[in-house]
């Protein structure tokens, strides 16, 4: 099997929170290579810290110190309004509650990415439609958050994550509030995106079944990663 | 074109507290349009004084006259164009509640330099020809249903006794902004009254009106008038037409700012309202405002949601509180025609109303603003669900 290139390198990564006076060590000494195209599960009890890890790779949160280079940009040195230009083009996230905004369609949810482009709205239309193609939603792209059940809000949001085309996408959870059904509805696709488009993807999951979906699955326990990666598949 | 739709979407979510956030806008918007119109209609009378014209009075109170012997001598000034004068009648029509200005004038002169007041060459004439008629404004005259050829009879109170009066003139204002309400008659009625009564006011006015050559003569016209009767018996206080109605609103000037504050107040709880309004839509979108960060959008377009909502709802609310006002200053001016002759509203008021909507908008919307846009994105979609 040909080398891969590291798309996610974390060296030395500390995160602590501040509760009143305590100072809370949630992330400790961590030290992570993803290859590109990988699908990797983070799992672990809660308050481990794999929330935290996921928001700190996607460029949501600040660590204390430590390096994260994504794509082979260190995001810890880029400034707030920097930082939000890169995820506009770098990540695409999937949450658990799904995330999409109520008074939006499925389409317009779809589309809010886009808005940060230069593209015409010919254009955004026609992404945002190749975009629900892929979730196989363009039937309800007119319906809005509440009219879609939760399985098809979920694919509203994949759909989302995807469309500005990011090197990774992270994923908190995404089956947590889902049937059975939907879950693996959802995590086929996910794999869809891995190994159709090339995706990477980041899965925080406290769900067996979503972890052995994984190419990569990862123990977090108390801050501190499990030394050797376990190679599920 | 896409965040304006999501702007709109947002502002009627919560279609009852948006509604009622309207109202009290447009409430309060009302409110402050009728209190202001109210303080330009106190300076009206100042604001629609000629430059050209000069009031002439006892030098030691209004209430004191002037001998009319004077009206030649001032004439005589270099830069003086006309000279006109009359008293204040006081006189009171069926009971004090139906009060309307009234007053004893010399018509020649005082319709010449009062070319505000447009009479009918054929009423003027009349006028002119019978020392009993009287002149009422357009409005005084429907309020009472009075027509030309009406006697009308006013109880004097200075001057005690009925008075009859012939309606030979009903005049209309120049402008909207002229008072149409007012009454007057000849002088020379009056005085051959007083004269036959002997009384002490016989051959004197209340005040002299003094028409210059150009406003740049005012002041040394004024000047030369006073220094005329300068140690006379009855010394003169000679002002601008609108210094003379300032020194009258300075009487009630207390009255004007516990308007004014009372105006300010008004705003000032309307953007309360609205800051409560634009602080409960944020705390409850802060996650959605995450949303929006996690995907790339900045502080410019978080803050433009917040004020542009804010913007909207305070904005809807000032039109229909705007439109609201001219009827209800209709209705004020009919309940309150005896104190406001004139209520009309001013073109600088409706821009008030929109510049105080723009603050409220503007102000409400900060700290909400602030905060969605300082809370760390991990910490707002923490909040979801």
């Amino acid at each position: 099997m040909a080398s891969r290139t590291h798309i996610v390198e974390i060296r030395n990564l500390f995160k602590s929170y501040r509760r009143g006076n305590q100072i809370l060590p949630v992330l400790n000494d961590i030290t992570l290579d993803i290859d590109e195209g990988e699908f990797l599960a983070l799992m672990g009890p809660s308050g481990s810290g794999k929330t935290t890890l996921l928001n700190l790779i996607a460029g949501i949160d600040r660590a204390d110190s430590g390096i994260i280079k994504v794509g082979g940009i260190d995001i810890t040195t880029l400034s707030e309004t920097e930082l939000a230009h890169w995820r506009a083009t770098n990540v695409g996230f999937i949450f658990q509650l799904y995330n999409l905004i109520p008074v939006l369609t499925a389409f317009e949810n779809v589309e809010l990415p886009l808005l940060l482009t230069n593209l015409s709205r010919k254009e955004r239309r026609e992404h945002v439609e190749m975009a629900l193609r892929v979730v196989n939603l363009t039937d309800r792209m007119n319906h809005y958050p509440g009219q879609l059940s939760g399985g098809q809000q979920q694919r509203v949001a994949i759909a989302r994550a995807i469309i500005p085309d990011p090197a990774i996408l992270v994923a908190d959870e995404p089956t947590g509030d889902l049937d059975r059904a939907s879950a693996e509805e959802i995590l086929e696709l996910m794999e869809r995106l891995v190994h159709e488009l090339g995706k990477t993807i980041i899965m925080v999951t406290h769900d067996p079944r979503a972890a052995k979906m994984a190419h990569i699955f990862m123990h977090l326990d108390k801050g501190v990663l499990n030394a050797h990666p376990q190679v599920t598949l | 074109m896409h965040i304006l739709k999501l702007l709109f979407r947002n502002t009627f979510r919560h279609k009852l507290r948006t509604f009622l956030t309207i109202l009290g806008v447009a409430i309060a918007i009302l409110a402050f349009g009728l209190l202001r119109t109210v303080i330009s209609t106190w300076y009206l009378g100042a604001e629609m004084a000629s430059a050209n014209r000069l009031v002439t009075r006892n030098a030691v109170s209004l209430v004191f006259p002037l001998p009319l012997s004077y009206k030649d001598k001032i004439r005589q000034i270099e830069g003086v164009k006309g000279v006109s004068y009359g008293t204040w009648f006081g006189g009171i029509y069926i009971d004090e509640k139906h009060f309307f200005a009234n007053y004893a004038v010399e018509p020649k002169t005082y319709l010449e330099m009062f070319p505000e007041i447009i009479l009918s060459p054929d009423q003027k004439s009349a006028v002119f020809r019978d020392r009993k008629s009287a002149v009422a404004g357009r409005k005084l005259a429907e309020r009472y249903g009075w027509k030309i050829s009406d006697i009308i009879t006013l109880k004097g109170t200075i001057f005690p006794g009925n008075w009859d009066f012939i309606l030979r003139g009903i005049y209309k204002g120049r402008d909207e902004n002229v008072d149409e309400t007012a009454f007057f008659f000849h002088w020379d009625y009056l005085n051959e009254a007083l004269k036959k009564a002997g009384r002490s006011w016989a051959d004197q006015v209340g005040w002299y009106m003094v028409e210059v050559t150009s406003p740049s003569m005012a002041a040394e016209v004024a000047v030369k008038i006073d220094q005329t009767f300068k140690n006379s018996l009855a010394e003169t206080l000679t002002e601008t037409e609108k210094a003379f109605h300032l020194s009258f609103i300075a009487m009630t000037e207390a009255i004007v700012i516990a308007i004014q504050m009372v105006s300010f107040v008004i705003i000032f709880i309307i953007m309360a309202v609205v800051a409560n309004t634009m602080a409960m839509t944020a705390r409850e979108r802060i996650g959605e405002y995450s949303i929006f960060k996690t995907l790339g959008f900045g502080s410019f377009h978080i803050s433009g949601l917040i004020f542009g909502e804010s913007l909207f709802i305070t904005m809807l609310g000032a039109a229909l509180g705007i439109v609201l006002t001219f009827p209800a200053a209709r209705i004020f001016s009919k309940a309150l025609s005896t104190y406001f002759p004139v209520f009309n509203i001013a073109t600088e008021t409706i821009y008030l109303d929109i510049g105080a909507s723009f603050i409220v908008a503007f102000v409400a919307a900060i700290f909400p603003a602030w905060r969605a846009i300082n809370i760390r994105i991990a910490d707002g979609l923490r909040r979801i669900g």
